[in-house]
């Protein structure tokens, strides 16, 4: 047991979650948002210097072990915390996000009236998190998956009165669940075929022994194969990739700074850090870098048209999350592990900037999520327009090839370039899907912004809808005049949530260009030192590959522009075809699961319990004595006028003198 | 500590200081002839001193036990009758069983605080059950520990039949019945065993087992008597099913003891003479057990799914988490049989909290019916929380005790069938469904049932008995280490003797 700077990023946060969490009533709530923000604040403040270490520094890896968690013949786990060059990134990532989420939450959350259970949950989501990515082994590391899979049930139905928060909580925790299913069943095949479950012992003994056959049934496949394959179900649960995908756009019945956290920065990237971690595993295995490049691209392109028709603002940025998140896969998938980290890193500063600007928008137009009821907003709210424009260029990565652009710029293209330049399986299909996705989160991410910032306010707050369900303090605003020049009757943000925003957008602008040098570029391999696969890739795309990006964004923002602004009436044409129905439903993935899982779930349930449990094996067994047992219970009555003890001894003594015989015979009687 | 002990019967003294308790309070009924308020709360009292010192008492046992020495400890031998003899020695799986006793028990007594009807009865019976459970674990004898076994029955029956619900006759019947039929059986084993070996010590028996070995032909037979009745205590499927309606109709602390400690009597069984005493009939039959294991787990989840009843639905969730239970020892690694003991113990603790916090609810409302409550956060906060932990513990959630036992026994036998881990797998992701369903419509949401509008959040005394098991659930789910080393060398044990007869 040793302390030191690296155990207190960690375990700070818990200390104050506990402290804020059990001590609620007796700190107040002011109390325990210091504590918690201040505690990630520290963790934060200690974790930055880690990572200018690694990229500018010497960065020396350690790992620092605090006690045994598990320790059964072989199968060893300790609580630790593991600091290398993933890690460190992954560590300013989180706290970086994560304090910033705090100190938005002051405002954001100002009025509801449990704040501290909120900031709690908060901070017990960091540490879950923190714990997630020092890990050194594969236990801390399900500890973590399944900590940060808990705070995110959690916070999802933080506001326990809705039903559809609370029913979203348990669709994201249940389906993690299947994801975990597998990531379990991974672990323990690691186990099985390398006898540890240590990161450092299970990548040599797989190294070693790259040939090693499993048999799944009467196939025999690679071990290899089996084990990275099972490990990646459960990122495909974590990081809401398609199959598993349905609870990510459900899970934001939770309040927007979780969103922007939870659901966009850092939980949802647990399953790409996970893959980069394991990627010498992966590397090993074409077959499963085959399916995680099918299944990274498909859900980027997947996600991607779902986005082009949902309605509700943050909906639009959960596909989007998701799309993402593929891009990062078919980037693991393709070997650029580098790649998919940096998109992750950049990604985490642009999508939380989009999340915390539309709680912004949200905010102002007092909890109002449906773009069909914005526009006008540009006006009332420059700041938060500017800072999520912002937030748009870096998605969409906008930038010129040669010349420089936002941070998504660096990493998306790198992401497409090296599908292009892969020979992997799916690499080829990748390369379509993240060419033609990247058009689409053009189109999408700049619909978003002109149904809300743009045009005239459609919104009509005294007499519309309430099928957001508004839980919670509604911010005592009583009618809403509109303003005669059309723009929406929304106010600015304070500045405890701009501030953030602020934060944000610098790293949406900048994290690209100050790190892709040592995430992609020169310094590259010195950065990464043997922490993940690397390859030195080549540079000679052809001109058409370079630009490709650059010209689907530009022609989704002209879309956009034509749909949006130029001529509203197409949009709303095309909005009552079939296409949009399916898109706006989903693909109907939702349904079709319902039918399948949640219905069948029950109708088996009911059908192993009435029939099974009551016909059949009550029926046979026990009920037939049911007439014996009315019969004693005229008799059971007399145990109820106080005989029950001399009746109690009776029966032992009985027993007693029952066995003592049979003994006695037994061995009389014996051969 | 342990050097002042020495010598003492500390075993005999944990097993009979609640049965000295109980004859005290008969004594007292018998004295003072009271039926009035003041002498139940007197008993109340008393009940619960017995048991608060019989805890100590077993702590003293506990730290005057050496869990790295092999074999059994603290060892007491009186001959008795028949050439049996009252013997009584724990290793260090039994030893902790009769910890987890005798922490519950007390905890079980101040659950028992609002029973009015025939408290010095209730109390007689209650402290005469710990009597009997205590020596199931601690007996050296096989006769003995069949008396002990058997006996544990009548106490359970007759606090169902008596202070149970609605249809408390039906349910303590079916309980009676389903566990007397499985241990006739093995008694006509037992009596087998001690005349072919010549021996009913259990020490004994094992070394018989070990080095001459009972016929492998007559292992199965044996086995199968055992098996039974251990899996009708356990109970696996399909004989579970008198398992959801004791549940059901028995009082909060029969409940919690029920699940706690008489379902772990069948494990302990299945770890103390089938895998030991017939190891070759064990591997025989392992692909059955694992069958029935997986059946269980994915049954019970799902018809767990689909209850109205809260103690129902824990109940079946009981009969899913056994299942890891007997799908680990059979396993026979040593993470299957470490997680088998480890799952025994916290499912004693969590399940145990579970049914009272059904308790909790139940006092104030009487009904256990889901579909009256919901909303209770809004009334009960601290109570929604404390729910919150130990669902999350049914879940499996890592952090708390739950977690290790799951992935040890999946652990285990993953190296022997991945098919059987993959499917018991399966359960984690049910019980994540059922146990999280009945948390929103129970805790969750606002408050419908105006018949819940004036209900309370939890008063001290319920506090005194969360407290602990909220430590025990973090503790052992943070540090698992500590329960697993004490047990390691059980473990080691019976695997080692399983291992022996692999074919």
């Amino acid at each position: 047991m040793q302390f030191s700077p690296e155990v207190l990023i960690v375990l700070g946060p818990l200390l104050a979650a506990a402290i804020a969490g059990l001590l609620q009533r007796y700190i107040g709530d002011k109390v325990a948002m210091a504590l918690t923000t201040g505690s990630v604040g520290l963790s934060l403040l200690l974790s930055w210097p880690i990572f200018i270490d690694f990229v500018w520094g010497e960065g020396h890896e350690r790992v620092i072990e605090l006690f045994r968690f598990i320790d059964v013949a072989g199968f060893t786990s300790t609580w630790s915390v593991r600091i290398d060059t993933l890690s460190a990134i992954m560590l300013v990532v989180v706290n970086t996000v994560s304090f910033l989420v705090h100190v938005y939450s002051i405002g954001y959350m100002a009025e509801d009236p449990h704040r501290a259970r909120f900031f709690s949950y908060l901070s017990f989501f960091t540490f879950s998190m923190l714990a997630l990515v020092t890990a050194n082994d594969f236990l801390q590391l399900f500890f973590g998956w399944e900590g940060v899979g808990v705070a995110s049930y959690l916070l999802i139905g933080f506001w326990y009165q809705k039903r559809s928060a609370n029913d979203a909580s348990i669709k994201a925790f249940v389906t993690n669940r299947v994801g975990d299913f597998g990531f379990a069943l991974g672990i323990m095949a690691a186990f099985f075929c390398y006898g540890s479950i240590q990161y450092d012992v299970v990548f040599e003994a797989a190294a070693a022994a790259p040939d090693m056959m499993l048999g799944v049934g009467e196939v025999q496949f690679r071990a290899i194969e089996v084990v990275t394959f099972l490990l990646f179900i459960g990122a495909m649960g974590k990081s809401a990739q398609f199959f598993l995908h349905v609870w990510l756009p459900d899970a934001m019945e939770g309040p927007t700074p979780i969103s922007a956290l939870i659901h966009a920065a850092t939980m949802v990237t647990a399953g790409v850090f996970m893959v980069a971690r394991c990627g010498e595993l992966f590397e090993m295995a074409p077959l499963t870098s085959g399916f995680v490049t099918i299944i990274g691209a498909v859900t980027a392109f997947f996600a991607a048209t779902v986005g082009l028709a949902q309605n509700d603002i943050k909906r639009v940025i959960a596909y989007s999350t998701c799309s993402q998140l593929g891009y990062m896969f078919f980037a693991a998938g393709v070997g650029a592990y580098n790649a998919a980290m940096f998109h992750l890193f950049t990604h985490a500063f642009f999508k939380a900037l989009l999340f915390l600007g539309a709680g912004s928008v949200i905010h102002g137009l007092h909890h109002e999520q449906d773009m069909r009821y914005m526009g006008g907003v540009r006006k009332p709210m420059m700041i938060t327009w500017a800072m999520m424009t912002i937030g748009t260029l870096a998605l969409i990565g906008f930038g010129i090839p040669g010349i420089g652009g936002f941070a998504g710029f660096y990493s998306k293209d790198a992401i497409i370039e090296a599908a292009y330049g892969s020979h992997g399986i799916g690499a080829q299909f990748a390369f379509w899907c993240g060419i033609s996705a990247a058009l689409m989160t053009s189109f999408y991410s700049w619909r978003l912004a002109f149904m809300t910032f743009e045009g005239k306010y459609r919104g009509n707050p005294d007499a519309h809808h309430d099928d957001h369900g508004h839980a919670h303090d509604d911010h005592g605003h009583g009618h809403h005049e509109k303003p005669a020049d059309g723009s929406a009757p929304a106010h600015e943000s304070p500045w405890v949530m701009l501030a953030p925003l602020f934060v944000l957008a610098a790293g949406a602008i900048a994290a690209g260009f100050v790190f892709a040098p040592y995430f992609l570029g020169h310094h590259a391999e010195e950065f990464w030192d043997h922490v993940i696969p690397f390859h030195v890739g080549h540079h000679d795309f052809p001109t058409w590959v370079l630009w490709a990006p650059l010209i689907v964004t530009v022609t989704g923002f002209l879309l956009a522009i034509i749909f949006y602004l130029w001529k509203p009436s197409a949009s709303k044409a095309m909005a009552k075809g079939p296409l949009h129905a399916f898109l706006y439903n989903k693909w109907y993935v939702d349904e079709i699961y319902d039918f399948i899982f949640v219905k069948g779930a029950r109708a088996i349930g009911d059908i192993f319990w009435k029939w099974g449990d009551q016909k059949t094996i009550d029926g046979l067994g026990p009920d037939g004595v049911a007439a014996t047992s009315r019969f004693f219970s005229r008799n059971l009555r007399r145990l109820q006028t106080g005989f029950v003890y001399h009746y109690s001894f009776l029966m032992l003594i009985a027993a007693v003198a029952f066995g003592a015989y049979a003994i006695f015979a037994g061995i009389g009687g014996a051969p | 500590m342990s050097e002042f002990f020495a010598g003492w019967p500390l075993l005999s003294i944990v097993t009979f200081l609640p049965a000295a308790g109980a004859l005290w309070v008969l004594a007292a009924r018998a004295m003072l002839r009271g039926d009035n308020a003041g002498f139940d709360q007197g008993v109340r009292v008393i009940t619960l001193i017995v048991t608060i010192a019989t805890f100590v008492v077993s702590l003293i046992a506990f730290a005057a036990f050496d869990p790295n020495a092999v074999g059994y400890q603290l060892v007491e031998n009186v001959p008795w009758a028949f050439g049996a003899s009252y013997a009584m020695g724990v290793d260090s799986l039994s030893m902790a069983l009769v910890v987890l006793t005798t922490f519950l028990t007390p905890l079980c007594i101040l659950a028992s605080w609002t029973i009015e009807k025939q408290v010095a009865s209730y109390m007689v019976l209650f402290l005469l059950l710990e009597t009997l459970m205590i020596g199931v674990f601690c007996a050296q004898d096989i006769i003995l520990f069949y008396v002990f076994f058997e006996a544990g029955l009548i106490p359970m029956f007759i606090l169902i039949g008596v202070w149970g619900g609605a249809r408390r006759v039906y349910a303590a019947f079916k309980f009676f019945l389903y566990t007397l039929l499985g241990s006739i059986l093995m008694l006509v084993a037992i009596v087998a065993m001690i005349s072919i070996s010549g021996t009913s010590n259990i020490d004994e028996l094992t070394r018989y087992a070990a080095t001459t070995g009972f016929d492998p032909s007559l292992q199965i037979w044996l086995w199968l008597a055992f098996f039974a009745s251990f899996a009708v205590k356990m109970p696996m499927w399909p004989v579970h099913t008198w398992l959801p309606d004791a549940h059901v109709e028995a009082p909060t602390a029969g409940s919690v003891v029920l699940a706690a400690i008489l379902l772990k009597m069948g494990g302990y069984g299945f770890l103390r003479f089938s895998l030991p005493m017939f190891p070759d009939a064990s591997h025989f039959f392992t692909p059955f057990v694992f069958g029935l294991s997986v059946i269980a787990i994915v049954w019970a989840s799902l018809v767990a799914f689909r209850q109205l009843d809260m103690k129902k639905l824990i109940a079946y969730s009981s009969v899913a988490h056994m299942g890891f239970v007997t799908m680990g020892i059979f396993a026979g690694n040593a993470q299957g049989i470490q997680g088998a003991i480890f799952q025994m113990i916290s499912h004693g603790v969590i399940s145990g909290a579970l049914f009272l916090c059904v308790g909790v609810v139940y006092d104030r409302t009487h009904t256990r019916e889901i579909a009256f409550y919901g909303g209770l956060v809004n009334r009960m906060p601290v109570y929604a929380a404390i729910f919150l932990l130990f669902t999350m513990g049914n879940v499996g959630l890592p952090g708390t005790s739950g977690f290790p036992g799951e992935i040890l026994t999946m652990v285990g036998v993953f190296q022997v069938n991945a098919w059987v881990a993959a499917g018991a797998a399966l359960g984690v992701i049910f019980s994540a469904a059922y146990a999280l369903t009945l948390y929103r419509k129970v805790a969750l949401g606002n408050i419908e049932n105006p018949k819940l509008d004036g209900i309370t959040d939890i008063d001290a005394r319920e506090w005194v008995i969360f407290i602990p098991l909220i430590i025990a659930t973090l503790v052992m789910g943070f540090a698992p280490s500590y329960v697993l080393d004490f047990t390691n060398s059980s473990a080691e044990a019976i695997a080692a003797a399983f291992a022996g007869a692999a074919p």
